[in-house]
C-alpha cells in the first residue's frame, strides 16, 4: 500500500525526532502504557490463572470474564476513564486515564492462556508428583506451572502486541504514546504522519514479538519448548 | 451429517453469500449508508464536522431541508476541516455549514489578511474552486480564540493576545491537534502577534480536556471556541484580538453546486438570516450542559424563528 | 436509564450500523479462511507465512489502516463502509485462520482413514467428516473474531463510522456526558455477549454428536 513509503520519508525527517513530540519521547511514554498496564494485568491474571487451573474449578469464569473483557471497547473505557479521574482525581489524575482500558484488554489473553496451560498438565505428571509427597502448592510450584510456562508466555506475548497497538488509543484524550502521529495525523489530513506512527507501532510490536520469543529460548526447558504448539 | 446439520450449514452459506452479494453492491441494504451525491435525484447529503455545534447546524439543515421535501442523508462527524473539505469539493458531500474566516485560511489561502465578513466573502467567491460555492453568512459567529482563565490574565494583566508578548514562552497552549499546523492556530499567532509558546498540548475540539487543562492550568492559554457555554461558567476570557489574526467566522452553507436547486439555496439563506451568536450560544448550552438531544434542539429553534 | 428510552430510535440505529460493520468482516473473514485454511493444512509449507502475515496484521493500529483505506473506498459515499470492512475481515481472518487448520489437523488419523476406507474421496470426507469435526475449534475463532470486530467498530467513530461508537466521541464533546458514554459501553457489550452466544448454539446445532458431552467446553 502506498502509506508505506511516505511513512518511511516521514521517520527519516531529522525534525521528528527532536523534542516534546519526537519520536524518542512519544516511544518512551508509550512503552510506559505498556509495561505499567500489562504488570498490573499480570499482577492479576496469572495468579487468578493459574489458581483456577490448579484447582480446576471456575474455568467457566474464566471464559465468561475473559469474552467480557474483550467485549469492552477500549474507545469507550478511554473517554469514561479520563471522565471519571477527572472528576475524583482532578486534571492530575488524568493522565493515568489509559489504566483501567489498557489492563482490561490484556487480563482476557493471559488469564485464559495460563488456565489452558495449566489445564494440559499431564494427569499423570500430577499424580506422580502428588505421589512423591507434594502438597497443593508444592505441585502448582515445582510441576504445573513450569510445565504451564509456555503457554502462560504466550498469553503475555498476545496481551503485549495487543497493547502495543491499542495504546494508541490513549491519544484521543490528549495523552501521549506513539497514538500522538495517528491522532494528529489524521486532524491534519497527514497521512504520512498516520503511516509514520503506524510504522513505529508496527516496530514496536515486532520487538515486542521477538524479545518474547529471546524469553522463550531462555526461561522454558527445551523439553518443554519443543512439544509445546507453535504460536 | 445428518438433516438438521446440513440444514444449518446451508443456510450459514446463504447468510454468507448474501452478505457477500450486498458488500459487492455497495451494501445498498443498510438504511444508515449515505447515498452517492446526485442532484439528478433531487437528494442531498448534508455533512459535518467533529464537534457539537456543528451537528447541530447540520441537523438544522437537515430538518428545514426535509420540511420542504427534500430527500436529506445525513453524514456527521467527520472529521476537522482538513479531513471534510475534500469531500465537499467532490461532491460526496453536498452541503455543510461552515465558518468563512477558517475556512479561507485553512483550506484556501493561508496568506490571506481579510478580517471582516465581507473581506473574507469576498475572498472565499474567488478563491474557492469551481465545483463549490457560499451561500449567505449568518451574524452568527464562533471563532477560535486564545483564552485564559481569569486569574492568569489577572496575574499577568492580560486584556488582548499582544499582552502574552513576554509571557508566551514560559506559556504552554492547548488545543485542538490541527491548531498546530493552521493558520488559525499556532502559525498566525507567531506571524501576527509574534508569540513562541514554551509548548503546544494537543487536547480536544474545545471540549472538557481542553477546558480541564485550562482551568487545572495543565496549560496556561487554550483555543476555546467563542460559542462554548463553559466559558461563561468558567469564568473564561477570551483575550481580544486588535490585529485580526482570526478573520471573521460567521456561521455559512458551504455547497456543491451541482447538487443544490433553488429551493435549498433559499431554505439555507433563510436558517442564515435567522442565526444569531446569541442563538447558537443558547443552542450549545442546551446540546452541552443541559445533554438535550440534537434533533429536539433544531427543531425548537427552527420553530421559534418561525421555520418549522 | 431514562436517556436511553428517550433516545431509543437513535440507539436503535447505530446498534443496526455497528451490527452490520462488524458482523459482516467476520462472514467475509471465515469465508476466505476455509479454503486458506485447507491449503494451509494441506501444504505444510504455506502456513508459517501465513502466520507471519496475521502476526504482523495484528501489530497494526486498527485506526490506522482505516486511514489508509479512506482513498481507496471513501469516506462518505456508498462504498465508505468498506473502510471499515476491509481491515476488519483482514484482522477476522487473522484470527479464524489459525482455528481452521489447527481444526483440520486435529482430526484423528484413523477416523481419516476409516472415511477413506469407506469409499470416501478427498473432498467428500473433508465435508463430511474433517470439516464437521473441526466445527468445535472453528467456532472457537469465530466467537473471539466476533467479539474483537463488535469492539473494534466503535474506533471507527474517529472518522464518523462507527456505529455505536458515536456515543463516545458525542459523549466527550458533550462535557462528558457519561450517560451516553456508558450507554454505548453497555450496548456495545450485550451486542457481543448477545453475539456469542448465538455462535455458542450454531455449534450445538452443528455438532448434535457431542450434546450431553460438553463438559470443558464453555
Amino acid at each position: 500500500m502506498n502509506a508505506i513509503g511516505p511513512g518511511f520519508a516521514w521517520l527519516a525527517q531529522a525534525q521528528q525526532w527532536h523534542g516534546a513530540n519526537g519520536i524518542p519521547a512519544r516511544l518512551l511514554q508509550h512503552l510506559g502504557y505498556v509495561g505499567i498496564s500489562l504488570l498490573i494485568a499480570a499482577l492479576i491474571a496469572l495468579p487468578a490463572g493459574l489458581l483456577i487451573g490448579h484447582t480446576g474449578r471456575g474455568g467457566f469464569l474464566v471464559v465468561s470474564l475473559a469474552n467480557f473483557g474483550r467485549a469492552l471497547p477500549t474507545l469507550g473505557l478511554v473517554v469514561l476513564a479520563f471522565a471519571v479521574a477527572l472528576a475524583y482525581l482532578g486534571s492530575a489524575g488524568t493522565s493515568a486515564a489509559y489504566i483501567v482500558p489498557l489492563v482490561a484488554l490484556a487480563i482476557p489473553p493471559i488469564l485464559v492462556n495460563a488456565y489452558e496451560g495449566m489445564l494440559g498438565v499431564d494427569p499423570g505428571l500430577k499424580d506422580a508428583a502428588r505421589g512423591m509427597g507434594m502438597t497443593g502448592p508444592q505441585l502448582l510450584r515445582k510441576v504445573e506451572a513450569p510445565v504451564a510456562l509456555p503457554l502462560i508466555l504466550l498469553g503475555l506475548r498476545t496481551a503485549a502486541i495487543q497493547v502495543v497497538a491499542t495504546a494508541t488509543i490513549a491519544a484521543y484524550v490528549g495523552l501521549g504514546g506513539l497514538g500522538r502521529y495517528i491522532i494528529d495525523g489524521l486532524a491534519t489530513n497527514d497521512y504520512a504522519e498516520v503511516a509514520g506512527g503506524a510504522l513505529l507501532v508496527v516496530m514496536l510490536a515486532l520487538a515486542v514479538q521477538a524479545a518474547f520469543v529471546g524469553l522463550r529460548w531462555l526461561i522454558v526447558p527445551a523439553g518443554l519448548r519443543l512439544q509445546a504448539q507453535p504460536a | 451429517m445428518s438433516r438438521r446439520t446440513r440444514g444449518a450449514l446451508a443456510g450459514i452459506a446463504v447468510i454468507a453469500g448474501l452478505s457477500l452479494a450486498a458488500c459487492g453492491s455497495g451494501g445498498s441494504s443498510n438504511p444508515l449508508k449515505s447515498s452517492a451525491p446526485p442532484a439528478s435525484k433531487g437528494s442531498v447529503v448534508v455533512g459535518s464536522a467533529n464537534f457539537p455545534e456543528d451537528e447541530l447546524l447540520a441537523e438544522i439543515y437537515a430538518q428545514a431541508l426535509q420540511a420542504k421535501g427534500i430527500k436529506v442523508t445525513t453524514r456527521f462527524n467527520i472529521g476537522a476541516r482538513e479531513v471534510y473539505y475534500p469531500q465537499v469539493v467532490s461532491g460526496a458531500v453536498t452541503i455543510l455549514p461552515e465558518y468563512n474566516g477558517a475556512l479561507l485560511t485553512t483550506s484556501l489561502d493561508p496568506n490571506s489578511t481579510a478580517a471582516t465578513t465581507a473581506q473574507v466573502n469576498a475572498e472565499l467567491t474567488t478563491k474557492l474552486p469551481s465545483s463549490v460555492e457560499i451561500l449567505s453568512s449568518s451574524s452568527a459567529q464562533d471563532k477560535d480564540s486564545v483564552t485564559v482563565t481569569q486569574a492568569t490574565a489577572a496575574k499577568y494583566h492580560l486584556a488582548s493576545i499582544a499582552d502574552l508578548k513576554p509571557f508566551a514562552s514560559k506559556m504552554i497552549i492547548g488545543g485542538p491537534p490541527e491548531f498546530k499546523t493552521r493558520r488559525d492556530g499556532l502559525l498566525g499567532l507567531k506571524s501576527v502577534y509574534g508569540l513562541t509558546f514554551k509548548g503546544f498540548d494537543p487536547l480536544d475540539e474545545s471540549g472538557p480536556i481542553t477546558l480541564s487543562a485550562l482551568t487545572s492550568g495543565k496549560v496556561q492559554a487554550a483555543d476555546v471556541f467563542t460559542t462554548t457555554p463553559q466559558i461563561i461558567t468558567d469564568h473564561l476570557v477570551a483575550l481580544a484580538d486588535p490585529k485580526f489574526d482570526f478573520a471573521a467566522q460567521n456561521v455559512t452553507p458551504l455547497v456543491y453546486k451541482k447538487g443544490v436547486n433553488p429551493t435549498i439555496v433559499s431554505t439555507l439563506n433563510e436558517i442564515s438570516a435567522k442565526l444569531t451568536t446569541a442563538g447558537l450560544l443558547a443552542m450549545d448550552k442546551q446540546i452541552i450542559l443541559n445533554k438535550a438531544s440534537y434533533p429536539t434542539v433544531a427543531s425548537n429553534w427552527l420553530k421559534s424563528v418561525g421555520l418549522g | 436509564m431514562s436517556w436511553a428510552w428517550e433516545n431509543r430510535a437513535m440507539l436503535a440505529g447505530y446498534t443496526g450500523q455497528h451490527l452490520y460493520l462488524a458482523l459482516t468482516p467476520v462472514l467475509i473473514g471465515l469465508v476466505i479462511s476455509l479454503p486458506l485454511g485447507i491449503a494451509c493444512a494441506r501444504w505444510k509449507w504455506f502456513y508459517p507465512p501465513a502466520l507471519t502475515a496475521s502476526s504482523v496484521l495484528y501489530a497494526i493500529p486498527a485506526l490506522a489502516l482505516f486511514i489508509f483505506l479512506i482513498p481507496y473506498t471513501g469516506l462518505v459515499g456508498p462504498t465508505q463502509s468498506l473502510t471499515l470492512i476491509i481491515p476488519l475481515a483482514l484482522y477476522s481472518l487473522a484470527t479464524v485462520l489459525p482455528n481452521v487448520v489447527d481444526g483440520l489437523r486435529a482430526v484423528p488419523e484413523p477416523v481419516r482413514q476409516a472415511a477413506t476406507a469407506m469409499g470416501f474421496g478427498p473432498l467428500r470426507r473433508l465435508i463430511r467428516v474433517e470439516l464437521p469435526l473441526a466445527v468445535p475449534v472453528v467456532i472457537a475463532g469465530l466467537r473471539v473474531a466476533t467479539v474483537a470486530s463488535i469492539s473494534l467498530v466503535s474506533v471507527g467513530a474517529l472518522i464518523g463510522i462507527g456505529g455505536l461508537g458515536y456515543l463516545f466521541i458525542d459523549g466527550e464533546q458533550r462535557d462528558f456526558f457519561t450517560t451516553e458514554i456508558t450507554v454505548g459501553l453497555l450496548l456495545i457489550v450485550l451486542i457481543a455477549l448477545a453475539a456469542d452466544a448465538v455462535l455458542v448454539g450454531v455449534r450445538r446445532l452443528l455438532t448434535p454428536w457431542l450434546r450431553g458431552r460438553e463438559v470443558g467446553t464453555p
